[in-house]
């Protein structure tokens, strides 16, 4: 049976693989959708969902059309989420390597640094950085937090790799370290690393929506996190205006955490009968 | 999900700490344990300390400027108030002036509050430790009794339906859960306060008042604990999986105990170290949540000063929350650490303190 036979019968995978379907959909036909600036008044201001059907979910505060800026929201959390997980991942993977394949003291000092953007909270990093350098640079700030965790299991994963026959092999045909590391060590330690894909991209999409939630995020554009806090003001009167973009990002979230838990799952088993 | 993969780094880290055991006494390893752990702590804290400051140095702006916006001066003033805090050192300088200060436990002086930041800090700090505790307990105590409830009769039907259910409850955003709790229990129903810490100039004292801050905390504990009850709960229930396979279970098995026996004394046992470690781990992230929570339900703590240094563009405060946060997460970490020594004897002198 094929990796993708058993990932389709797995009812949770399919169920993430669809939400994602989804999310991926949207974000993609956002523009041809609802083409022009999702921030654009619509209609009147605190129209409810399903009264208008040119406004299916209503407008907020100021008239937005809250559907068009879903649409342009899912875009925001997907491209940022998938950057910052990308680059937390790639960093990671570097600094574990490095770290794992060194050895001595370049492993000491790289993995106090590890200690050290382990021991500060990585929320609070994030808004540290955000103040610093502006609120276009989230992604950076989001993968600083994150990147830890891809380089400790790298580390751990290099620390069983070094020792092997291969790297032995390559050694004595006199390859550079570097190239061992990277060439020969690395590809080897991805899976379990690459297994951790889906937590990062999951915790990446959770910090960008807080971070624009607390109006720390990109002015520009829409994001989901930003809907929730300027339906935040109209709590009272007008709930689904905070209700609509959660239920959203859960969705999202969840998605990303069931197709990645089905991934790894049917790898895992291919890899244990082979 | 993060449970497991970090479960499993955590095991390893364990079996290599473990190829040198010796049996000490719990005291004797907990006090090598704490010595080797301060003296890494240190550095680390050295590298956050140094670190930070020069992050928080690129920004844009001084706290003169944050003065001023705040009250108006001429160029002179400006002038005036740099050379008087020191602003128009080198950045070597004032670095090295701010670890000496520091060694005093002296954070400099807050320019939105006019205050020593020690005593600000000091002031919201137990506000945010309050809570931490309060959901810490929360989602450790019901997390790991779900986890233990699921993982009891592993692929049975609750076991599916508690994995999926908190699943979902991780992915969901703790602000926005906040505010969906605010909207059911303080808009709806008005069961409890929609924020704030306790009911402003009521006078209440002792037993009245530890009730009128619970009422007031209830809301944001549930908001900060029910998303880590899920991390707690899959861990348990993974873990409790794990252990199921081993030996020992089927010996009590051979030896006649009874199911509920097994469950608790011998799998759920061994499957709850792993929790205590992720308790110290968790701290980090607890605190980074506690910051957007804080705000939700305006909790005068640590994080809701934390978002008020960014609004204020108060850099020293923010760095100096940044400094707490760090020393707590160490302090918390050693206590979890301490606390294993004692429950596990296989953990101990050996351990590099990674």
């Amino acid at each position: 049976m094929s990796a993708l036979r058993r990932f389709l019968r797995t009812p949770e995978a399919v169920a993430g693989a669809i939400l994602l379907a989804v999310l991926i959909a949207m974000a993609l036909s956002a523009s041809l959708l609802f083409p022009g600036d999702p921030q654009a008044i619509a209609g009147p201001a605190l129209l409810p969902p399903f009264q208008d059907w040119s406004l299916p979910l209503g407008t907020d505060r100021l008239g937005r059309d809250v559907l068009a800026e879903l649409f342009h929201g899912a875009r925001t959390s997907l491209a940022v989420g998938l950057a910052a997980a990308a680059a937390a991942l790639v960093v990671g993977a570097v600094v574990g390597t490095l770290a794992g394949f060194a050895g001595g003291l370049v492993d000491e000092v790289l993995m106090r640094i590890t200690d050290a953007f382990q021991t500060v909270p990585s929320f609070l990093l994030a808004l540290a950085f955000v103040s610093v350098v502006g609120p276009s640079l989230g992604v950076v700030a989001i993968a600083l937090g994150t990147w830890t965790g891809p380089a400790r299991v790298a580390r751990a994963e290099v620390l069983s790799i070094r020792e092997r026959d291969y790297v032995a092999g390559a050694r004595v045909i006199g390859m550079h370290p570097l190239a061992i590391a990277f060439r020969e060590v690395l590809p080897n330690a991805l899976p379990p690393v690459l297994a951790m894909s889906s937590v990062i991209v999951a915790a990446a999409i959770l910090t960008e929506a807080a971070l624009s939630f607390l109006g720390l995020g990109d002015p520009n554009r829409v994001t989901w996190g930003g809907m929730i806090s300027e339906g935040r003001a109209v709590l009272r009167t007008a709930p689904f205006l905070s209700i609509v973009p959660g239920i959203a990002l859960v969705l999202t979230v969840l998605g990303v955490y069931l197709a990645g838990e089905g991934i790894v799952e049917t790898t895992a088993v291919r890899r244990g009968l082979s | 999900m993060s449970g497991r993969t970090e479960g499993g780094a955590q095991a390893r880290h364990l079996s290599w700490a473990t190829r040198r055991q010796t049996f000490d006494a719990p005291m004797t390893r907990a006090l090598t344990l704490i010595r080797r752990r301060l003296v890494g702590s240190i550095f680390v804290l050295l590298i956050v300390v140094v670190g930070t400051f020069l992050l928080l140095e690129a920004a844009p702006g001084d706290a003169v400027d944050a003065y001023i916006v705040s009250t108006g001066g001429d160029a002179g003033m400006i002038e005036l108030l740099r050379h008087r805090w020191g602003l128009d050192q080198s950045e070597l300088t004032r670095l090295a002036n701010y670890l000496w200060a520091l060694l005093h436990l002296d954070l400099g002086q807050s320019v939105t509050f006019s205050r020593p930041i020690r005593d600000v800090i000091l002031e919201r700090l137990p506000n945010t430790l309050l809570l931490m505790v309060s959901a810490t307990a929360l989602s450790f105590g019901l997390g790991s009794a779900l986890g233990i409830y699921a993982g009891a009769r592993p692929g049975s039907f609750r076991d599916r339906f508690l994995s999926i259910g908190s699943l979902a409850l991780y992915a969901v955003p703790g602000f926005w859960l906040g505010l969906m709790l605010i909207v059911v229990f303080a808009v709806d129903l008005r069961w409890l306060p929609i924020g704030g810490i306790e009911t402003l100039a009521s006078d209440k004292t002792g037993l009245d008042r530890a009730a009128d801050i619970a009422i007031h905390l209830a809301l944001p504990v549930s908001a900060l604990g029910f998303i880590y009850l899920a991390l707690y709960l899959r861990m348990m229930r993974a873990g409790m999986a794990e252990v199921w396979r081993q030996d020992f279970v089927l010996a009590a098995r051979a030896k006649g105990l009874s199911r509920r026996r097994i469950v608790l004394a011998h799998v759920a046992r061994n499957a709850l170290l792993p929790l205590v470690t992720m308790l110290g781990l968790q701290s980090a992230q607890m605190l980074g949540g506690s910051v957007v929570i804080e705000s939700v339900f305006s909790v005068p703590g640590l994080g809701r000063l934390a978002q008020e240094a960014v609004a204020s563009r108060d850099t020293p405060l923010l760095l100096g929350i940044i400094l707490t946060s760090a020393v707590l997460v160490i302090v918390i970490n050693l206590l979890v650490d301490i606390a294993y020594a004692f429950l596990d004897p296989r953990v101990g002198a050996g351990e590099a303190g990674a």
